[in-house]
């Protein structure tokens, strides 16, 4: 059926969208090859969950091209539809069915046979862990058993490609852990994810490419080792309990950045164990003591830092929840 | 399948949806079917002996009242169902659920429809409750089958029509309060007509709004066809409001449902 196999399941050219004055996309590029995760990383407002709307058939872009495993979405939305499956932030299920009715009408608008439509049901709440749950609302569900509905709902068409926004907001570790885990198996399946998320662990885990979103343009791409060699923030990190040790130290190793109201000083080097027992030699041999040592590898935080000149998480918990008033 | 067949399927699927968040959250029904009742006996036991006198009829009072304002009760319960029809509308489309729908490759007109279709067989459950209502306080119809069933035919095209425009407002709506309100206008206008007294003891504005609005005739047909006299006018007249209404509430409805959210 597919004449043109395309290697990338999803490619957007040259997207830009505004809403009113305010620019939210400005010219994003992207190509996720099919089977793989693909993760946009960015703050509140960077223009994730609108870049998700568009290609997802939600709202149409400004400009761009978009193509979702080989179909021309502006041309063919319903094509796209067909092979896609979409949680959002906000959970998509509705509250005055149960959770069992709500996967039954995803296969009933899916156009399931009735045995296969059932099967299917049956297989989703088994696999979710939701099958004691099944025949209430999920009004009465916490949190992560409502995420899990919510994906399994979107299971239920066999979609190809799958965008997930922000999956694991405001859910509990242990259930963060449980959705990467379900995530995880949907690409041993062949599926392609695209996900955004606030959280640099999650791309870390999850993704093969991730891309840095910030104010509307990608900012950085790559995987997640190539973006951590972006930036040189391996450091090892010293503190001293006077100012005297400080001075000595900062004089041993010259160049290094100190700070005279924490007492530290920030030696770089990447932390392995032969330059580890290096720094350790040279601070015996000027009988140097220190009070603690720390070691810094460079994760996405730095990178993002680096990118944006403001770390990544002006941290979510606070806005989450006038988020989830908003709606 | 066809695109017809599947279209069709999809309208089914979501009309099952429909009916079950009523049953589910039969409050909202209880409470439309119970304000048209309300009024019913309101009238005919409170009000009902003197404004009986005033009609002028042969044996006056209440038996007489009974008898005149069972259709103004009638498109009243239309108007308080379709009032309902805004609030469901309106509070799915601010469930994340609709979202889903729309990235879907299933019919995007069957969404409305379902409601269309499930709010039509709540409008008509309580037509049914109310007529019984009106039975039991007294109402005689003198109809033939042919009046009956002329009568119920003006209901169902009646049913569309509000339905449809409340579908329209309840889309309009940026909340769910909003829907609850904009649509009482509804519940009025068979005051401000001959439902519950003759337009002919209105004051002389308030007696041409109340001969041209779209209530009047298709009461005005209701209560010729529930009496077994002639509609004359007023039926064309019926007919043409509900069709001009039902028609420009769907294209209306259409477009703001089609309509990409600004943000």
């Amino acid at each position: 059926m597919n004449t043109t196999p395309s290697p990338s399941a999803i490619a957007a050219a040259g997207l830009r969208k505004s809403f009113g004055d305010k620019v939210v996309l400005d010219g994003v590029d992207l190509r996720v090859p099919a089977g793989t995760v693909f993760s946009l990383l960015g703050p509140n407002g960077a223009g994730k969950t609108t870049a998700v709307q568009i290609l997802s058939t939600l709202i149409s872009a400004d400009a761009g091209e978009i193509h979702i495993a080989g179909h021309d979405l502006a041309r063919d939305p319903d094509a796209v539809r067909a092979v896609i499956g979409v949680t959002g932030q906000f959970s998509a299920v509705d509250n005055l069915l149960t959770g069992e009715e709500n996967l039954q009408l995803m296969a009933d608008l899916h156009h399931l046979e009735r045995g296969e439509g059932r099967r299917r049901v049956a297989g989703l709440l088994e696999r979710f862990d939701l099958r004691d749950a099944a025949r209430q609302s999920p009004a009465t569900y916490s949190g992560g058993m409502r995420r899990k509905l919510d994906l399994a709902m979107t299971l239920v068409g066999d979609p190809r490609v799958i965008f997930l926004d922000e999956p694991t907001t405001g859910l509990d570790p242990r259930t963060r852990r449980t959705m990467w885990e379900i995530i995880r198996e949907l690409v041993a399946g062949g599926v392609t994810i695209f996900l955004t998320t606030q959280y640099l662990e999650e791309a870390d885990q999850l993704a093969d490419r991730i891309a840095l979103l910030d104010h509307g343009r990608i900012v950085a791409e790559g995987t997640a080792a190539e973006l951590k060699r972006m930036v040189p923030g391996g450091h090892v990190s010293l503190r001293f309990t006077d100012p005297a040790r400080l001075d000595a130290a900062a004089r041993v190793f010259a160049g290094s950045a100190r700070d005279d109201e924490a007492l530290t000083l920030q030696v770089a080097g990447d932390g392995d164990v032969r330059s580890l027992r290096a720094l350790l030699d040279q601070l015996d041999r000027a009988a140097i003591e220190v009070d603690e040592l720390t070691v810094h590898t460079p994760d996405l935080d730095d990178v993002f830092l680096a990118l944006t000149g403001r770390p990544a998480e002006e941290q979510q918990p606070q806005s989450q929840p006038q988020k989830e008033l908003a709606r | 399948m066809t695109t017809l067949a599947y279209a069709a399927r999809d309208s089914r699927t979501m009309l099952r949806r429909n009916v079950r968040r009523m049953v589910r959250y039969p409050s909202l029904t209880l409470m439309l079917i119970g304000m048209p009742v309300v009024f019913l006996l309101l009238f005919v036991y409170v009000f009902g002996g003197t404004l009986g006198a005033g009609l002028g009829g042969p044996a006056g009072g209440r038996a007489d009242y009974v008898a005149y304002v069972v259709p103004g009760v009638l498109a009243m319960t239309v108007s308080a169902a379709a009032q309902g029809t805004a609030i469901s509308v309106s509070m799915d489309m601010t469930e994340g659920i609709i979202d889903r729908f729309r990235t879907m490759a299933i019919s995007r007109a069957s969404v409305l429809t379902g409601h269309v279709v499930g709010s039509m067989i709540q409008t008509l459950l309580g037509i049914v409750v109310v007529f019984a209502i009106a039975v039991l306080v007294g109402f005689r119809t003198t109809a033939g089958v042919g009046g009956l069933l002329g009568a119920l035919g003006l209901v169902v095209l009646f049913t569309l029509a509000l339905t449809w425009l409340s579908v329209a407002l309840g889309l309009n709506a940026k909340s769910v309060e909003t829907a609850s309100n904009t649509p009482m206008f509804l519940v009025l206008l068979p005051f401000l007509g001959s439902g519950f007294v003759p337009t002919d003891s209105m004051p002389a504005a308030l007696r041409w709004f109340a001969e041209y609005q779209p209530f009047t005739p298709v009461i005005e047909t209701l209560r010729a066809l529930l009496t077994g006299s002639a509609a004359g006018g007023s039926a064309v007249l019926a007919i043409a409001w509900c069709v001009v209404i039902a028609l420009a509430s769907y294209l209306w409805a259409k477009r703001l449902f089609t309509r990409e959210r600004t943000r």
